[in-house]
């Protein structure tokens, strides 16, 4: 212990204030990173999901694999599909979960620790989930990309990929946001978990990622043709089926037919939505 | 530095009785103190804290940090504070010294200072041994000196603790005690909540005593003390007298010459706490008691204490009045409150 150390002395605050895109991205890399060095010391839930959407890839097509030929529009195999489906899935649930580790945040009073830093925004906290969460699902799609290549159901090609990367992105922010927003408006991480296991599931067989909306009963086409799932699993179907065109119809639904564009503005508006509805949840206490 | 004035606050309504945690508190810490909040648990202490570090609104009232209102901009005063909380929340799988770069970088913090800053306080709180360990293995003084750590990390000129030194071993509270006195001696003000008489007493240079939620006395512990005057004597008959016999022996005590203030202590099995001018007193009680034949079965003298300060104001002592808060919280509630 030193007696006479200068570094106690408190320094007047600066007078000038840096540019907030600088205090906002130095705010969310130490967020993001945090969140790596975690995933890095415990790579449980990577392992896990990289395996769990591949187990369901091989399963499922597996199970339809016998399904007659020209069943599905445009003549294409159920694996070739599938594929689509899984990967939007898989990063749906990866971001639905996202308001987990801020609940248990919540309640160790860790996030007590960053509401008390003089944050310049506390989107920081958003952005730094939608940062992991995006880079662990593309990690995951790729690995399910790969799979479906081997397994001879095709490969979306360069502009495909970017097509996905895009559309993943937007679907990830969104219910990013919404799992935040969650979890700062649910009392406990008990609650928070019911909603993510009734809302998971339900929206996945209410989507055109196992079957298109052609196979639905009319209620279910509906539901199924309003459900953002559906909005991010078209796209890249139609990367995978070769399409690349933001204008080429990509879904065909009871109220009409949408191309590619549309369907990424959806996303990015429902995007945008979210992300203004939980931005007073975050301030919510002061100001 | 810090001005609290007239905050309220309640927890609580709908489903379950209220509890009024802040009830019209004042407060005002001098620039460069050491300040001290005493009051039992459940007094307010943490609810006037949160509050302070921008954590909860107030149902009323106004909180100003060197001037600046801290509800109308959170974010300048949180800048100014630094806040070691009671309960330590840490990350347990990151490191020590990785919690204080992330700690570093919510305060925008270069990359050099940062560095630099950290090591002085690995230095200065003694952590190098274990600091690049993963705070999941540390003890609670380890706990501690990382937050304290993390609360200093960006030089603020306020630094607020709550209940710093609870449950603490001898080395780690000595240690934080050296590093708040250099701070106050350095320039920062240091407000320090508490329910140990002992600490308040020997680091604070003002203090406040809460109770109810409202401080019910306030000055340097000498001043405070010496308003009491006297000596103070704690008398039994017996291990375990009854009421007849506490009122019987505080019947004899009041007639005599230089005793004040009896007060029968209910909770410690029917003592009597009272206030002698002098020690020739307390010998002259003796022949009284004698000469009643009334047995002594133990008889203390003391300075005043800051405790006798409480009982003085509140009629109990601090850890009668822990006992009794304790049934009348809602701790579920007022987790729930800080749980953000």
């Amino acid at each position: 212990m030193t007696s006479a150390s200068p570094s106690l002395a408190p320094i007047p605050s600066a007078s000038t204030e840096p540019s907030a895109f600088a205090e906002i991205s130095q705010e969310t890399l130490a967020l993001t990173r945090r969140l790596f060095v975690q995933l890095a010391r415990r790579p449980s839930t990577l392992v896990a999901g990289v395996l769990q959407p591949l187990i369901w890839l091989v399963l499922f097509g597996a199970l339809f694999a016998n399904a007659p030929e020209g069943l599905l529009p445009g003549g294409i195999s159920y694996g070739r599909f599938l594929g689509a489906g899984v990967i939007v899935f898989t990063a749906f649930s990866a971001a639905l979960n996202a308001g987990l580790p801020v609940m248990f945040d919540r309640e160790f009073g860790f996030l007590n620790r960053l509401l008390v830093a003089p944050l310049r925004s506390r989107s920081s906290i958003v952005f730094a989930s939608v940062l992991y969460i995006t880079s662990l699902s593309l990690v995951q799609s790729l690995a399910i990309m790969a799979t479906a290549a081997l397994l001879g159901y095709g490969w979306p090609g360069g502009a495909g990929l970017l097509l996905v990367l895009v559309t993943l992105l937007l679907l990830v922010f969104a219910v990013t946001a919404l799992s935040l927003g969650l979890a700062f408006a649910l009392p406990g991480h008990i609650e928070l978990i019911a909603v993510i296991f009734v809302a998971n599931l339900p929206l996945l067989f209410a989507s055109t990622a196992l079957a298109p909306i052609s196979f639905m009963p009319p209620w279910l086409g509906w539901l199924a043709a309003l459900n953002p799932l559906t909005f991010a699993i078209e796209p890249i179907r139609a990367a995978y089926a070769g399409s690349f065109r933001l204008t080429d119809v990509v879904l065909v639904a009871p109220y009409g037919s949408l191309n590619a564009a549309t369907c990424l503005a959806i996303l990015a508006g429902l995007a945008a939505g979210l992300f203004l509805l939980i931005r007073p949840m975050l301030d919510r206490k002061l100001t | 530095m810090i001005e609290l004035q007239h905050l309220s606050k309640r927890f609580g309504g709908r489903k379950v009785e209220p509890v009024q945690a802040l009830d019209d508190l004042s407060l005002s810490v001098p620039a460069g103190s050491l300040y001290g909040l005493l009051g039992p648990n459940g007094a307010g202490k943490t609810t006037a804290l949160r509050i302070l570090c921008t954590l909860l609104a107030p149902d009323a009232g106004q909180v100003q940090v060197a001037g600046v209102d801290a509800l109308a901009e959170p974010r300048k005063v949180r800048r100014l504070l630094g806040y070691v909380a009671q309960d330590v929340a840490i990350d347990k799988i990151l490191s020590g010294r990785e919690l204080l770069h992330l700690q570093a970088d919510l305060h925008h913090m270069p990359a050099a200072d940062r560095l630099a800053r950290t090591a002085e306080l690995i230095e200065l709180l003694a952590m190098e041994a274990w600091i690049d360990r993963r705070c999941g293995s540390y003890s609670g003084g380890m706990r501690r000196r990382l937050d304290l750590a993390a609360g200093l990390l960006h030089r603020p000129r306020v630094l607020v603790l709550d209940e710093p030194t609870v449950g603490l071993d001898i080395e780690s509270r000595a240690t934080i005690w050296q590093v708040l006195q250099q701070l106050r001696d350095q320039g920062t003000t240091v407000l320090l909540s508490s329910h140990y008489l002992e600490e308040v007493d020997a680091l604070a240079d003002r203090l406040a005593i809460i109770d109810g939620g409202r401080v019910i006395a306030e000055g340097t512990p000498a001043a405070l003390k010496g308003a009491l005057g006297g000596d103070r004597v704690t008398l039994r008959v017996r291990e375990f007298s009854d009421e007849q016999e506490a009122s019987r022996v505080r019947d004899l005590l009041q007639a005599c010459r230089g005793v004040r203030q009896v007060v029968v202590n209910r909770a410690q099995g029917y003592s009597l706490n009272l206030v002698v001018e002098d020690s020739g007193v307390v010998e002259t009680l003796r022949h009284q008691l004698a000469e009643a034949q009334l047995p002594v079965f133990a008889l203390a003298q003391s300075r005043p204490s800051l405790d006798d300060v409480y009982l003085q104001a509140t009629g109990r002592t601090l850890s009668d009045a822990e006992l009794s808060v304790a049934g009348r919280r809602d701790l579920k509630e007022e987790r729930k409150q800080s749980m953000r």
